[in-house]
């Protein structure tokens, strides 16, 4: 008997544990899985989120294996934060084991995710075969929107004329074979908008079979999808905690503010790097979206994931293309040994140019304590480095 | 043909660093593995491997990321271990292997323990554990340096640790040197495994150990002849395994542990004592 209430005022005790933390203390509690994302949420939420980081400082999202603690943590909370695009692997278990029954907010949703195949240049290809449709769809687009005027395009215009010219006294045949003309246009343009949708729902499709890998997942290393990361993180805010949706939405304007002016400070920044020196060398492929949001090239022995093992072929082929491109320094990352790194400074004469803040920030003492920091740091470095001078 | 077994290392320095720390591994672990075998400890190595945790992670949350602090760290906790174990052992309620285990268990928890605590999320197994390809001095004077020193040790102490292997009662009856030899045998098994786990990584030092070593028992039954194969064998699977990484893009370490693997495999099936197509030839004498 005294067992029975025993466990059931355990059972009562843990129903409780979960659903009351809010009325514990006043602050929505969010969970953010690494300290990149856990500085953007704490940004947005301000004082009324208190932010619980899952990967540390310095730690590696990758490669982390959550304890109990964690999965309490996330019990408790109301809002969990995640990168998405296969960067926790270990968070869907968690996610599952810890009974978490609040808002999940993938801040990655809505970033053009690269891919990453084998090699580079296919995920070159996806890009381009996108920007390529976007193209062809305006051009579409625009030329369907003159012909709704009365006026043709220019070029039908020029068309119309040279057969008015011709058949000028044929003017009921030009009419209607105008109109059919524009039928036909019509009926292209229903048909390109159709395969244009479809083409992107194949893509998002795409995605998502991905997920397992494929997908580099370090979008935030692009101050515009961090733009798009606070964007999410907002909505994400707003749907826990209805009340406080005016200083969220205070705080992520002003917070938005700021990274685009360091977006255009960075761009600044890393422009006066000369063409030929506009390549990284980093210890794992953390800077895909870095390279190609600031138009660098990224060089890495390690794959995106720091778990494997580079082969004796890769590290060759890297060590070619450096000397082949005297390519002056390699970066060391705060996240992977820096075992290899050092090895291909041996092995070309490259420097190493310092260290970059790839998947986590510093601890509060160090050089890249916030998101923003991260920016700066690593700018700083990158161009230290490279730009002409040095 | 030539070329493409010397180019590699001429052309990159990462490769020669790997040549020399593998061929220094290759001299050095193999015959400590036929030791090993010889005594019924195959799996100590393993275990031992699990036992270095600890003092590593030690080493590591002291000086960062400091070769000589690991290993130190590692050889501390390693040798607890093992000494522990043996201490255990020779009080004859449990055998060595038994204890064993019950000492790298603890030492294994302890170390997972401190990782976690500790709480930086690094995950320490990945950072403290390198790789053939990234060598550096330190890691190669390390290697270099313990072989050396396994090698003359190995030297000295060879006749007492064979009649410790075959007949430990009558070298007990016969000398005082068995507890000694004894505990050197294990600081030099630590020492390898030390040397090997942090400069080369996991796998490269257990697997050079024993791969060789058990293969080593297809083709000689004398304790000498072992030990020469078993270097023999290691040294070539360093070599293919470095330049099959190099020239078909495979990861070197796994890449010369199944090189030596595939020699353990064709041994079972070829060698000069007890291989499986030996004892088949003098019935079937058309098929060999």
């Amino acid at each position: 008997m005294r067992y029975r209430f025993l466990s059931f005022a355990a059972a009562a005790l843990f129903a409780l544990g979960i659903t009351q933390p809010a009325h514990a203390d006043d602050k929505v509690k969010a969970v953010a899985t690494f300290s990149i994302l856990g500085d953007m949420v704490r940004n947005v939420g301000g004082d009324r989120v208190e932010v619980v980081e899952l990967v540390g400082p310095d730690g590696d999202g990758h490669t982390y294996s959550p304890t109990p603690a964690d999965a309490k943590t996330l019990a408790g909370a109301q809002v969990f934060f995640v990168n998405g695009l296969g960067f926790e692997g270990w968070m869907e278990r968690l996610e599952k084991s810890s009974g978490f029954k609040g808002q999940k907010v993938v801040a990655s949703t809505g970033v053009t995710p690269r891919e990453m195949e084998e090699d580079d240049e296919h995920g070159d290809h996806a890009k381009d075969d996108h920007d390529d449709h976007d193209h062809d769809k305006h051009a579409k687009d625009d030329h369907d929107d003159h012909d709704h005027g009365d006026h043709a395009k220019d070029d039908h215009d020029d068309h119309d004329h040279d057969k008015h010219a011709k058949d000028d006294h044929d003017d009921h045949d030009h009419d209607k074979h105008a109109k059919d003309d524009h039928d036909d246009h019509d009926h292209d343009k229903h048909a390109k908008d159709e395969h244009d949708e479809h083409d992107h729902d194949d893509e998002k499709h795409a995605g998502g079979h991905h997920h397992h890998g494929g997908l580099d997942p370090h979008a935030w290393q692009s101050l515009d999808n961090g733009v798009i990361y606070v964007t999410n993180i907002r909505d994400g805010l707003v749907a826990a905690d209805p009340e406080g949706k005016d200083t969220y939405e205070a705080n992520a304007k002003a917070y938005i503010e700021t990274l685009e002016a360091e977006n255009a400070a960075v761009k600044k920044a890393l422009d006066a790097i000369p063409e030929k020196h506009r390549r990284i060398i980093t210890s794992h492929d953390a800077f895909g979206y870095f390279g190609a949001a600031y138009d660098l090239e990224v060089l890495a022995p390690e794959d995106v994931s720091t778990e494997s093992e580079p082969s004796a072929k890769d590290l060759a082929e890297i060590i070619r293309q450096i000397r082949e491109e005297k390519i002056p320094a390699v970066f060391m990352e705060n996240i992977t040994n820096p075992a290899f790194l050092e090895q291909i400074s041996r092995d070309t004469g490259a420097k190493i140019g310092g260290t970059l803040y790839s998947d986590a920030l510093s601890g509060p003492d160090g050089p890249a304590p916030t998101y923003i920091d991260m920016f700066k740091h690593n700018v700083g470095t990158l161009t230290a480095a490279l730009a002409p001078g040095s | 043909m030539i070329d493409a077994l010397v180019q590699p290392f001429a052309e990159f320095s990462f490769m020669r660093r790997a040549l020399v720390g593998c061929i220094a591994i290759s001299l050095t672990a193999p015959p400590i593995g036929v030791f090993l075998t010889l005594r019924r400890m195959s799996l100590m190595g393993d275990a031992m491997g699990h036992a270095i945790l600890p003092g590593a992670a030690i080493g590591f949350l002291v000086a960062g990321l400091s070769l000589p602090a690991m290993s130190l760290g590692g050889f501390i906790a390693g040798l607890a271990v093992a000494v522990a174990a043996g201490v255990v052992a020779r009080s004859h309620v449990i055998r060595e292997d038994a204890s064993l285990a019950g000492f790298y268990l603890i030492s294994l928890a302890f170390g997972v323990f401190l990782v976690s605590v500790h709480g930086s999320n690094v995950d320490l197994l990945h950072v403290l554990f390198g790789s053939v390809l990234a060598l550096n001095d330190e890691a190669i004077y390390l290697v270099c340096g313990i072989a050396t020193v396994s090698l003359l040790t190995l030297a000295i102490i060879y006749r007492p640790l064979v009649l410790e292997c075959f007949d430990p009662h009558f070298l007990r009856s016969v000398s005082r040197l068995s507890s000694p030899t004894h505990l050197i045998f294990l600081i030099l098994v630590v020492l390898n495994l030390v040397a090997g786990f942090q400069a080369l990584g996991t796998l490269m030092a257990v697997g050079v150990m024993l791969l060789p070593a058990v293969a080593a028992r297809f083709w000689s039954n004398s304790v000498g002849g072992m030990i020469a194969v078993a270097v023999g064998s290691a040294v070539l699977s360093s070599l293919i395994g470095l330049l099959a990484s190099y020239h078909y893009s495979v990861p070197t370490g796994p890449t010369v542990i199944l090189a030596c693997g595939a020699f353990y495999l064709f041994s079972m099936l070829a060698g000069r004592r007890g291989g499986a197509l030996w004892g088949l030839m003098p019935r079937k004498h058309l098929e060999a």
